[in-house]
């Protein structure tokens, strides 16, 4: 199975605030864009960033061939916990992800 | 129709200087600019300081007050200083004099402050008009207190009072990255959705094109909708470009929230007018309860670090043990040396090459050369801390994995090793606060500047 950034253009993981991170999975064209929407299980990602399912948000985008996660910052940026401060890293794992 | 012209997403990153007399040739009827973001922490806010070097923003800050005064139109900034706080408003209007000093310039400056005074904010809590947007921290009386910035971010009708004293240049603190933008237009009666819209794809300048380091963006708001024109002849905005826009930075791609209601662009339609413009029609705004949303920021103790770089084989294979090993014994010693209780300071060592970055989500194991070791002393006093670290230094330098073995020595790029990092702020309020008259909790003044 290829690693999700093998399949996509761009996996983009920002802050929204200091409390909120976003990541942007930017697909080439709709057969991409339906492969990953597929693959990707909002539990998995959950997972991978260590939240509460309830609280991931997921936007299917159809006419931008994009998907997009957002979730509360596990831990808010800054803090002295937080290792990335602009939350660049976290795109990462959905990077690496593999998908079927 | 109100066109408003964009230099860069933020002063001190720069622009196309071309891009930006072309701009200015195509009579704009004001230059709005964004001045800051919290994107780079809460040191800003918590200290009241422009992130960027003075002698930046003075050279652009120039260069637009420069243009300002060809066009004959306002200069409006917002969030000034990177934070907006009441400090760095006065920041940017002592850099403004300068400059006007210098040039022989005069102009009429309005500055707008948004700082928050603890009392009204307190106020607020007990009256029940301040309400916790979602993932907010627990606030309390004291950690108001706690706060060494407060700041509220102003909306459209702030903007347009600066705007009505008729001043040449307006120094807004903490404002929406839209609200410098959406403003005018608002103020003239063009559509109010695409007001805001417009105005959210301009706030990062040509981010929304295919040449983002370009800077300068053009929007022409009417009375259906709006349209964007990157101003460097090489860059077009597609109506892919700009309807991404809205995921940048946004938890919802499609919902904004604004002091007054909310923007949905569910319906937008985003056409091409060429190769380079697009229009966009279709985007509401949705009046709400009043309300400003809140930043404040403080103190929760002081940082030392220390840097070593592991490249023997053996140590990097076996990093964590090691790395455990130091933090046993130098929290110990911390303990006992400087009588700190164990809740009053945190050792903490990150592990660069292994999951620095990620921690305990990193998922990834591979074969390492060496790994750096960023050792993170948090006291409650800056003296603490120094000291923290330098009872951290000789582990870092010369632990050894197991008793009966050589001593190891390991690199450290620096000499002294420990480095002073002042200040730990958290930002600790994600709440917004009703008002009833939107300037309430906004103080408008008016300068003149340059030789009179």
């Amino acid at each position: 199975m290829p690693e999700l950034g093998e399949l996509v253009s761009k996996v983009r993981s920002k802050n929204a605030g200091p409390f909120w991170l976003t990541v942007d999975v930017f697909c080439d064209d709709a057969i991409v864009f339906e492969r990953v929407k597929a693959g990707l299980k909002d539990e998995v990602v959950a997972r991978l960033f260590g939240v509460d399912r309830q609280l991931l948000k997921r936007f299917d985008i159809p006419s931008l061939n994009v998907i997009k996660f957002s979730v509360p910052r596990p831990v808010v940026q800054g803090t002295g916990a937080d290792r990335d401060m602009h939350g660049a890293g976290w795109g990462s794992l959905l990077e690496e992800l593999q998908i079927e | 129709m109100t066109r408003v012209l964009i230099p860069t997403g933020a002063l001190g990153l720069g622009y196309d200087r071309a891009a930006l007399a072309l701009g200015i040739a195509g009579r704009p009827d004001i230059i709005a600019v964004d001045g800051g973001s919290t994107d780079s922490g809460p040191s800003y806010l918590g200290r009241g300081v422009s992130k960027y070097s003075r002698a930046s923003i003075k050279a652009e800050w120039r260069e637009l007050m420069q243009a300002r005064a060809t066009a004959g139109v306002p200069l409006v900034i917002g969030t000034a200083g990177t934070c907006g706080a009441d400090s760095a408003v006065e920041w940017l209007l002592d850099i403004t004099r300068e400059i006007a000093i210098e040039e022989g310039m005069q102009a009429k400056v309005a500055t707008l402050r948004s700082g928050q005074p603890k009392a009204r904010i307190k106020a607020a809590m007990a009256n029940g008009r301040l309400r916790a947007l979602s993932a907010a921290p627990e606030i309390s009386d004291q950690i108001i207190d706690d706060c060494t910035n407060i700041v509220a971010l102003a909306g459209t009708e702030q903007i347009a009072a600066a705007l009505a004293t008729g001043a040449d240049i307006i120094i807004a603190g903490r404002t929406t990255d839209t609200a410098i933008i959406a403003a005018l237009p608002i103020t003239r009666g063009d559509h109010a959705g695409a007001a805001w819209h417009g105005a959210k794809v301009g706030e990062c300048g040509a981010l929304a094109t295919t040449h983002p380091n370009s800077g300068v963006i053009q929007i022409d708001f009417d009375a259906t909708g709006f349209t964007v024109e990157p101003m460097a002849p090489e860059a077009s905005a597609t109506p892919y470009t700009v309807s991404a826009h809205m995921l940048y930075e946004n938890a919802d791609p499609f919902i904004l929230y604004e002091p007054g209601g909310h923007l949905d662009v569910t319906h937008a339609g985003y056409s091409a007018l060429d190769t380079r413009r697009v229009r966009v029609e279709g985007s509401t705004w949705v009046p709400g309860r009043y309300t400003v949303k809140l930043e404040g920021a403080r103190v929760v103790g002081h940082q030392a670090v220390g840097l070593a770089i592991i490249r023997d084989r053996r140590y990097v294979e076996n990093i964590r043990e090691w790395a455990a090993d130091v933090k046993t014994k130098v929290t110990q010693k911390i303990i006992e040396r400087m009588g700190l209780s164990s809740d009053q300071f945190t050792v903490e060592l990150r592990l660069i090459g292994v999951d620095a970055t990620l921690g305990g989500l990193e998922n990834r194991k591979e074969t390492l050369v060496e790994v750096g070791v960023l050792g993170i002393l948090t006291c409650p006093t800056a003296e603490q801390a120094s000291e923290a670290a330098k009872i951290l230094n000789p582990y870092l330098l010369h632990h050894p994995l197991s008793e009966d073995e050589p001593m190891p020595t390991f690199a450290f790029p620096f000499s002294p090793a420990e480095m002073q990092r002042g200040e730990l702020h958290e930002f600790c309020l994600n709440h917004v606060m009703e008002l009833d008259d939107p300037m309430s909790a906004f103080v408008l003044e008016v300068h003149e500047v340059g030789h009179a």
